[in-house]
């Protein structure tokens, strides 16, 4: 054995107490990292760790109905059932899957398409429905082969229903899918509710709404209809699966919303429609309450729930009867003669005209260069203002018109709504126009265009010309004449209603403003729309009516309503007259008033004014015109 | 009085035990008691791995026995054969090893084994043949010699890739180089040139971790671990995703622990490898900074009493052993918690004595053994 030499083992020894520093160091360094971590990172950690493990599973809350002011509904939920597919479990193979299901399964592309869309936002997590609606078969072929899917089950989920289908498919609307737009729009809505108002609770549980209304009341109610969804904290693995539930929020059900629509009056009216295009707003004066609000041709508000089929909705959207269009709210139609008892009234209220002061007619007017027809050849003769409003004699207009000059009649038109936005609870409502020099002004680029020429005034006295309105104004016009100039503001919605205690809340029987007239005059012009019913252009249409109605009809020349499409498909019916007609009844005390347009009808006489009666017959006196099949509560 | 029947044995018992070292042996029992409770936690007990645990840990105190029984001798004989047959299996490796996951590491024998694991014993065990033979006369060319041994199988093993056991292999040959007198003035420049790099790194990080600049003499894969370390965020899903999620398993554990059995992290299967590499994140969560300074301390006992067992060791050839062995085992240990919290790359290293796996405890075993031996033969030797 070589004795080992004694600076080689001082050496050695030297190097092993370098080794030992070393390895205390890198020791050291290891400890104040997991100090780092354990000590001074550990709240943030913690939280880490508890967010990992923890997933919220929306459960969502019971859309609110939508019910009429009698207590009919009208939008509904109900359970059925639904095969969904845990996500964790469909990892690549998806469309093997969906191919092996849909032998036992009807699964159409485009459910195909909805669950490949949810399945890339869901990030693995949840279930995903693949096809609603299953039917009893189609459960049992399922059930029998269920071994085969693991991950997939059947679920009762809620569906929307609208029991009456067609029926005021353009006030109740529909809900669908959350797109990207409306999740845009809820993004703002959370940032919006930043501040502790009470609907910060719901914005935080905008992400896992899954259903939005989309139009009408659906839409605009969407905050008081969808109420609170609720989660599950679950425990849940880093491959997303749940292990066992934490706790549970439970979901807040959406409140009811009471129509203030009289949906029997709404379906009577439809029906009486038939196939003829038109729109159609009945308004309670006294409080605004919309009794009617239709639009024809109408839709099946169903088919979108689940997302419309391709054909159905290409049918909707291409056909030239546009009735997907909300022709009450955003169709916009001149007024034609029912702008008269208006015109009247301002001529009154501005000192243009007494009611006994007459006008001789010879059935036309000159004016500069221009001839202004009457509809009457040889014209009506002596016209004092009752007899103008009778029998709707166009030269009085005119005149009154020239007397009065354009801004004057804007100005007194301007606060009963024509051409405003009445502030309907609907989104999208059409402006119109009411004419002012301002206006005209404003509205052209060109210098020559802008300048009021005194000839433009002329056809407004008549309600034609620049005069465009939706029928909703003209209806709200009617109702503040009806209701001697206390402006109510109209409304679909009156009340909502708890779910649970079935308590009211009434939503906005506020009176707006009052226009400053006086009786007399409001007298005059109605007991003059009293007389067009007795013996004027509508006095057949209300023969033997057990109520005093007052009335004005109106033809309105086609122009506005989409006149760029039609000139393409320009057969004789498109290019014929709108009817249209006012009424407000009973005379006395009016508790609904009325007003409508028939397009592409003809003379308002002939086609408006008798729908209009037989509302009223059944509004006033609950009588149900034979031809109309009777009004069926749905099961 | 006649003796009792555990009085005749005790002599039988304790020639059996002879060859232990009562502190390692303690130590690593603490360990090997660590390592099993946290294995019944990770494994979320499924019988048969604990069965196999427990296998594994007895066959790891067995392999350690015999070799405390090994005269030291015996291995500096055989050192040079083991080392040969080591780069021979190593050079079978690369004609026509078994390729898995891209790389060529493994050798169908009857049963498949990994050659690159016998080098870790037998790089410490050739390079200390190598200058014990050499002692006394050591000269510039015997630290070339030295060199090429350690370059042959690290390079092998490098290529097969595996960059990870290369490195161990490469780190447990340069220990026996450095504790054999490699000169100071050759050992500080690469010190020196290797923490500039390691801080250039840490300042242009961002730079040279952009998705375009490809590195020299380094695979794509090797480069994204070291960038994923980092900055884990960079990558949350994927390479990311498991520092970040053991590193939320220890930080989550706080002082005390979230307690046994309790670790949200390990039991939602947050944690990679929960039982192999990263079972320090799942001890880490359920036991807290406490009981990871008491692993720790283990550790360091451990590596003091193998660096004392060395100091004090007959001859060159057992010193440089047993030093060598000992830093493998903090090697392991430190470079294991250092990846699981985040601090290094994520290379495939087990935590010794803790991590499941029966190859890795084997070879600890047999490293423990080694030492054990070094001091049950010093005195036979001197004398």
């Amino acid at each position: 054995m070589v004795s080992f030499k004694k600076p080689n083992l001082d050496s050695f020894q030297e190097r092993i107490h370098i080794a030992t520093l070393f390895v205390t160091f890198c020791f050291l360094l290891l400890v104040t990292r997991l100090v780092w971590l354990q000590l001074i990172s550990h709240s943030k950690y913690a939280l880490l760790a508890e967010s990992n493990r923890i997933a919220l599973v929306p459960a969502p809350a019971n859309r609110g109905l939508i019910i009429d002011r009698n207590g009919i509904v009208i939008g509904r939920n109900y359970s059925a059932l639904t095969l969904d597919v845990n996500a964790e479990e469909v990892k690549g193979n998806v469309d093997q899957l969906i191919n092996e299901l849909s032998e036992i399964i009807d699964i159409s592309p485009r459910d195909r398409r909805n669950f490949k869309r949810s399945l890339e936002d869901s990030r693995n997590m949840g279930t995903i429905p693949l096809r609603s609606m299953l039917n009893e078969a189609e459960t049992a072929r399922f059930m029998a082969n269920r071994y085969r899917f693991p991950g997939v089950e059947i679920r009762a989920r809620n569906f929307r229903e609208y029991p009456y289908n067609e029926l005021a498919s353009h006030l109740v609307g529909y809900i669908g899918r959350v797109s990207q737009r409306d999740k845009e729009r809820m993004q703002a809505e959370i940032e919006n509710s930043k501040t502790d108002d009470p609907d910060a609770l719901q914005a935080s549980f905008l992400p896992g709404i899954q259903y939005v209304g989309k139009i009408g009341l659906e839409q605009s109610y969407e905050t008081v209809l969808r109420g609170v969804p609720g989660y599950d904290q679950v425990e849940i693995t880093a491959g997303g699966k749940p292990i066992r539930t934490l706790s549970s929020s439970p979901s807040v059900p959406g409140k009811n919303i009471v129509l203030s629509v009289d949906v029997k009056l709404q379906y009577l009216v439809e029906q009486l429609y038939g196939n003829f295009r038109g729109a159609f707003v009945a308004i309670e004066p006294e409080t605004g309450d919309v009794l009617a609000f239709v639009s024809k041709p109408n839709f099946n508000p169903n088919d979108f729930v689940e997302g419309i089929d391709s054909v159905t909705w290409k049918e909707l959207n291409d056909s030239p009867q546009k009735p997907l269009y909300n022709r009450p709210l955003k169709g916009i139609y001149p007024p034609g003669s029912t702008y008269k008892p208006f015109m009247a009234l301002a001529a009154l209220e501005n000192k243009k005209r007494t009611p006994s002061q007459t006008i001789s007619d010879p059935g036309y007017f000159d004016f500069g260069n221009h001839t202004f027809r009457d509809d009457k050849k040889g014209g009506h003769g002596i016209v004092d203002m009752q007899k103008s409003i009778v029998e709707s004699c166009d030269t009085y207009y005119y005149m009154l018109a020239r007397d009065m000059g354009v801004n004057m009649m804007h100005d007194f038109m301007k606060p009963f709504g024509f051409g405003q936005i009445t502030g309907i609870d609907l989104e999208g409502e059409a402006r119109g126009v009411l004419p002012s020099t301002d206006w005209k002004k404003n509205t052209f680029k060109k210098p020559e265009q802008q300048k009021w020429y005194e000839g433009e005034t002329i056809s407004l006295g008549i309600g034609q010309g620049y005069n465009s309105f939706t029928i909703l104004q003209l209806a709200h016009a009617m109702a503040n004449l009806a209701n001697n100039g206390v402006v109510m503001k109209p409304h679909l919605v009156k009340a909502i209603e708890d779910p649970f205690t079935r308590n009211r809340v009434l939503t906005t029987p506020k009176e707006s403003y009052r226009i400053d007239l006086s009786s007399e005059n409001i007298d005059v012009i109605k007991k003059a729309m009293v007389e067009v019913n007795i013996s004027g252009t509508s006095a057949a249409a209300f023969r033997g009516a057990g109520y005093v109605a007052g009335g004005k009809t109106g033809t309105a020349q086609v122009f506005s309503l989409n006149s760029k499409d039609y000139k393409h498909g320009a057969t004789a019916e498109f290019l014929r007259d709108h009817a249209l007609y006012i009424a407000f009844a009973p005379a006395d005390k009016p508790t609904i008033v009325i007003a409508m347009v028939v397009e592409n009808a003809g003379f308002g006489a002939q086609y408006a004014a008798p729908i209009a009666r037989k509302a009223l017959d059944y509004y006033i006196e609950g009588k149900w015109p034979r031809e109309v099949p009777e009004w069926k509560r749905a099961p | 009085m006649e003796k009792s029947p555990i009085k005749k044995f005790q002599p039988l018992f304790f020639s059996f035990f002879s060859g232990f070292d009562r502190h390692l042996g303690l130590i690593l029992l603490g360990l090997a008691a660590v390592g099993f409770f946290t294995f019944l936690s990770a494994s979320q007990n499924t019988p048969v791995q604990i069965a196999d645990e427990l296998r594994n840990l007895a066959l790891s105190f067995a392999v350690m026995w015999l070799v405390s029984r090994i005269p030291p001798k015996w291995l500096e004989i055989s050192a040079v054969w083991i080392y040969g047959l080591g780069v021979a299996l190593l050079v079978a490796v690369a004609a026509f090893g078994l390729i898995k996951k891209g790389a060529r590491r493994w050798l169908n024998i009857g049963i498949v084994i990994q050659p690159s694991e016998i080098m870790k014993i037998a790089m410490p065990l050739m390079l200390a043949w190598y200058f014990q033979k050499r002692e006394g006369i050591q000269k510039a060319w015997d630290y070339a010699v030295a060199g090429i041994i350690l370059a042959i199988p690290v390079f092998l093993i490098a290529r097969q890739p595996d960059l990870g056991t290369a490195l161990l292999v490469f780190a447990a040959g340069l220990y026996v180089i450095i504790l054999a007198g490699l000169p100071w003035r050759w050992i500080l420049p690469f010190v020196g040139v290797g923490m500039i790099g390691i801080l250039l790194i840490i300042i242009f990080g961002s730079t040279i971790c952009a998705h375009d600049v490809a590195w020299p003499f380094v695979h794509n894969y090797q480069k994204h671990r070291i960038c994923t370390l980092l900055d884990p965020s960079s990558d949350p899903l994927g390479k990311g995703f498991h520092t970040i999620q053991s590193m939320i398993a220890i930080g989550s554990g706080g002082f005390f622990g979230k307690g046994w059995f309790q670790g949200t992290q390990a039991h939602l299967e947050f944690i990679p490898e929960k039982h192999t590499d990263f079972v320090f994140a799942v001890f880490s969560e359920e036991f807290g900074l406490l009981g990871n300074l008491i692993l720790i301390g283990l550790f360091f006992a451990l590596i003091k009493r193998g660096l004392t067992i060395s100091a004090s060791a007959p001859n060159l050839f057992t010193r440089l052993l047993g030093a060598a062995v000992t830093l493998i085992f903090f090697t392991y240990a430190f470079v294991n918690i250092g990846m699981v919290s985040g601090l290094l790359p994520v290379v495939g290293v087990p935590l010794p004595f803790i991590s499941y796996g029966g190859t890795a405890l084997v070879t600890l075993g047999f490293g423990a053994g080694i030492l054990m031996s070094i001091h049950r033969h010093r005195r036979l030797v001197q004398s």
